[in-house]
């Protein structure tokens, strides 16, 4: 049913569709950036297509791809009732870089096309760091402002915190234990993108000497 | 000669105002839910609000990144914590599809049997604590009370109270007890009687209604632009489910209605949900008659299940692939699925990427809630502040889910 | 008339009467203090995540787990509370404002770490979420728990009555009821495993813990 689709976006871009999967029945396209907002609007209008509900926007990161961005957007058709992935692969933004037309890094804003999408553009750029051209109010959406860095890019380390408050200092009555530490919890299979934060030590769960006995009595 | 004051144009003479601004949140008592608004007001109503969200984010898709893809469903439980069960079953359907597999028989009708009642409870929630905002406190503590009655079976079920991390990749963390029928039907009869208890006390109150009706109206076109589903969208006249548009599990067996509203206001959502909690106890029922006694529960894939413990103490084969399933975790093979079920709050979408290993690449979850608290400020532009309070709690955002 | 004493048993307040028109009464100023305070607890609910499910049922007909010990009534101004609930995880984000409501209450004020979140970070080891409360304010009872049943809680307010009436202001951590099924079943397990299998702790010996910090080479890494 939505192989449809697939198939009038080819016929209607050619060139611009780098790639089409089936995948369990899934049917994603790839297309070239500069093509991306084109291929969304003729999703949204063409009578055939009908895409008239956003679904969900978001990124993959990899880094050991050339591009290292891959923008995720999935589209329903709330009549039609088909369902399709439309996907984008963008490069790294570099501090200062002059724009180059052949690694591009953004794409035009869809959340003129779905009001809906407007948040979640938000949260792309506040979790990967990728920006939306004309994107009315590009601001971080679930972290602070004063958040450096972009977490869920795959060498940002999951443990790395930036406080908002400086923390106590104190006996540590619990006798907090992280729940991960060094390779623990960790499947072998796993991918380690990014070290340890080496930032982090114990220390800032509280000085060992002040902790309590291990058998766990705090003073009650 | 001078020209009078009354040649000057009286525009003119009229003060400069300017919108007062008031921050409601993040900690704000009135709202269930750690939300900050910035309000722009003109007088006592509400010309422009910027919501700001993210007050509970916990980090999940980067947490999912850490562990073996079957450590995922502790964090699953924990974001809409209200139907911990209905998280749970999206999880395991999503990662069922990129395997592969579909689970015994037996098992899906466990899965609806308690996910619906797990919805139940989520509705319950919602209602009772919009009903409580608005002061009708009553009524939040016999749904409390009907709750209370479910948990009661989800806790003889799963262990747990709240969070239940109870259906696994491929099946169940256990078999149905005994005498889940029975009590399932308990249950049903109970915290129906105490249903339509509340409803008598609740939609009849001239209070109430006056402060539902008309208030937060949303046409069925902007609810689509703005990805609305679930009861929210279904308050609009549009009857979108999943469960119906695209029935998984057995849910093309059972024989229910889809509740619509047509105005789109609080008070359609509110009765959306009520109306729902309805057909999520005849769904219940029927589980119960069609619901197999005997049968496995957990899919035939020693890859991806854990064996049974008389096998993990008994045999070498079964330790074996018990150490690998914990330290290794399953394999799931190599590719991305997005897989769709139907939550207390709409379309609960998991979008997965595997790059073949026991860890998930990426985890991305579609929360349901963030789509239609970001109509909000459309809903509430016009109104009272403090038909905020209402309207906030129509929109049911929790905070697990929402801000991940 | 009679005594009337704390719940740890110990004799807080005596009053005495002789005949049948005068009276008076003997205590330390302290204790009567403590005691009035205990029962008087107006409380914060600041009811971020999963917790607060628990935090209704805790409120909800069933457990009443609030109102039948003196703190029913929630003030949702943090300058009317002595009592701060801290239900559910703490983000960074959250930090600064739960910071703020925690220097507006008025002393004495005393705060609760509901649930695991909130006393260490749980299972939330990551950039966005504290690692507890305590290390943005002080904390008197810690409650465990993923999300901690109602009991646990009622348990906790106790401990913090306890702990209000007697002036002591250590931290406190919520101990697991003790379950008699489990104990006896621990007994049979124990006299099973005495014929069944291998060294045995003896009497003497220290019990065996789980925790990391008593290996020397921890210090290290």
């Amino acid at each position: 049913m939505s192989a449809v689709v697939v198939e009038r976006v080819k016929a209607q871009f050619g060139s611009k569709v780098v790639e089409t999967t089936s995948f369990r029945g899934d049917e994603s396209i790839v297309v070239e950036p500069a093509a991306y907002y084109q291929v969304a609007k003729f999703l949204r209008d063409d009578p055939a297509c009908d895409m008239s509900m956003f679904i969900d926007i978001t990124a993959v990161d990899y880094p050991s791809r050339d591009a290292r961005f891959e923008l995720v957007l999935n589209l329903y058709s709330l009549h039609k009732a088909h369902r399709v992935r439309l996907k984008t692969r963008l490069f790294e933004a570099e501090q200062g870089e002059v724009a180059d037309a052949t690694r591009p890094t953004t794409v035009p804003t869809v959340s003129t096309l779905w009001a809906g999408a407007n948040w979640f553009e938000r949260e792309v750029w506040d979790m990967f760091g990728l920006k939306f051209e004309g994107h009315p109010d590009l601001r971080r959406l679930l972290l602070y402002e004063e958040f450096e860095g972009h977490p869920l890019r795959k060498d940002y380390s999951a443990d790395k915190t930036q406080p908002l408050m400086p923390y106590r200092s104190g006996p540590d009555v619990l006798g907090k234990q992280r729940p991960f530490l060094g390779d623990e919890g960790m499947p072998f299979g796993r991918k380690d993108w990014a070290p340890r934060d080496a930032s982090w030590s114990d220390d800032s769960l509280g000085d060992p000497e002040d902790a309590p006995p291990p058998d766990g009595t705090a003073p009650v | 000669m001078e020209p009078n004051d009354y040649d000057i144009d009286e525009a003119d003479l009229e003060l400069p105002t300017e919108p007062m601004r008031l921050n409601m949140g993040p900690s704000h008592p009135a709202m269930h839910g750690t939300i900050r608004m910035i309000l722009e007001l003109d007088g006592e109503s509400v010309e422009k609000v910027d919501v700001q969200m993210g007050y509970l984010h916990r980090g999940f898709e980067k947490m999912c990144e850490r562990g073996t893809w079957a450590q995922v469903f502790p964090y699953t439980d924990r974001l809409n914590y209200v139907s911990p069960i209905l998280n749970n079953v999206g999880y395991a359907l999503a990662v069922e599809k990129l395997c592969g597999i579909t689970v015994p028989e037996r098992c899906q009708y466990y899965r609806v049997l308690l996910g619906e009642l797990s919805r139940a409870a989520d509705h319950l929630t919602c209602n009772g604590a919009m009903a409580m905002e608005l002061g009708a406190f009553t009524p939040f503590l016999w749904m409390m009370k009907a709750r209370e009655h479910i948990w009661d079976l989800l806790e003889e079920e799963t262990g747990a109270r709240l969070t239940h991390s109870f259906f696994r990749i491929g099946g169940a963390a256990k078999p149905p007890t005994p005498n889940v029928k029975a009590r399932a039907l308990e249950v049903c009869d109970a915290v129906e009687a105490i249903c339509r208890e509340s409803e008598k006390l609740l939609l009849t109150n001239r209070i109430f209604l006056d402060r539902l009706q008309g208030i937060g109206t949303v046409s069925a076109a902007e609810a689509v632009q703005f990805g609305w589903t679930g009861p929210a969208l279904r308050s609009t006249g549009i009857a979108y489910d999943v469960r119906k548009a695209h029935p998984y599990l057995v849910y093309d067996r059972m024989d229910f209605e889809v509740p619509v509203g047509h105005d789109g206001d609080n008070y359609d959502r509110y009765m959306v949900r009520w109306a729902e909690l309805y057909q999520s106890l005849r769904i219940v029922r029927q589980c119960v008659e069609q619901m197999p006694d005997d049968g496995p529960v957990n899919v035939d894939a020693p890859e991806l299940v854990l064996p049974p413990k008389e096998q993990v103490y008994g045999t070498i084969e079964g330790t074996i692939q018990h150490f690998k399933l914990v330290m290794e975790g399953p394999k799931v093979p190599k590719g991305e699925v997005y897989s769709f079920t139907e939550a207390g709050n709409g379309e609960l979408g998991f979008f997965i990427v595997s790059d073949g290993t026991g860890t998930p690449y990426r985890v991305r979850v579609r929360p349901p809630s963030v789509f239609v608290l970001q109509g909000f400020p459309r809903m509430i532009r016009g109104h009272m502040i403090a038909d905020i309070v209402p309207t906030f709690g129509s929109v049911n955002m929790i905070g697990g889910e929402c801000d991940r | 008339m009679g005594e009337v004493r704390n719940t740890s048993g110990r004799e807080a307040v005596r009053v005495e009467v002789t005949g049948s028109e005068v009276g008076f009464a003997t205590t330390k100023f302290d204790a009567l203090l403590g005691w009035a305070r205990k029962w008087s607890l107006f409380q914060y609910p600041f009811v971020t995540a999963c917790c607060g499910m628990e935090f209704m049922s805790l409120n909800g007909p069933r457990f009443d787990g609030l109102a039948r010990f003196g703190a029913e009534a929630p003030r949702f101004s943090p300058r009317q509370a002595d009592l701060l609930w801290v239900v559910g995880t703490i983000s960074q984000k959250q930090a600064p404002a739960l910071k703020r409501i925690y220097e507006q209450m008025c002393d004495p004020k005393y705060v609760v770490a509901f649930g695991t979140c909130a006393s260490s970070g749980g299972f939330y080891d990551n950039y966005a979420t504290t690692p507890g409360i305590d290390k943005i304010i002080p904390v008197d009872v810690y409650i465990p728990g993923c999300p901690p049943r109602p009991e646990a809680v009622i348990d906790a307010l106790n401990l913090l009555q306890d702990k209000i009436a007697r002036g002591d202001r250590t931290p406190g951590v919520v101990k697991p009821r003790e379950d008699i099924v489990e104990r006896q079943l621990v007994t049979l397990r124990k006299s099973a495993t005495d014929l069944d299998y291998g060294p045995q702790r003896r009497s003497g010996e220290p019990p065996i813990t789980l925790g990391r910090t008593s290996d020397p080479k921890e210090g290290e890494r």
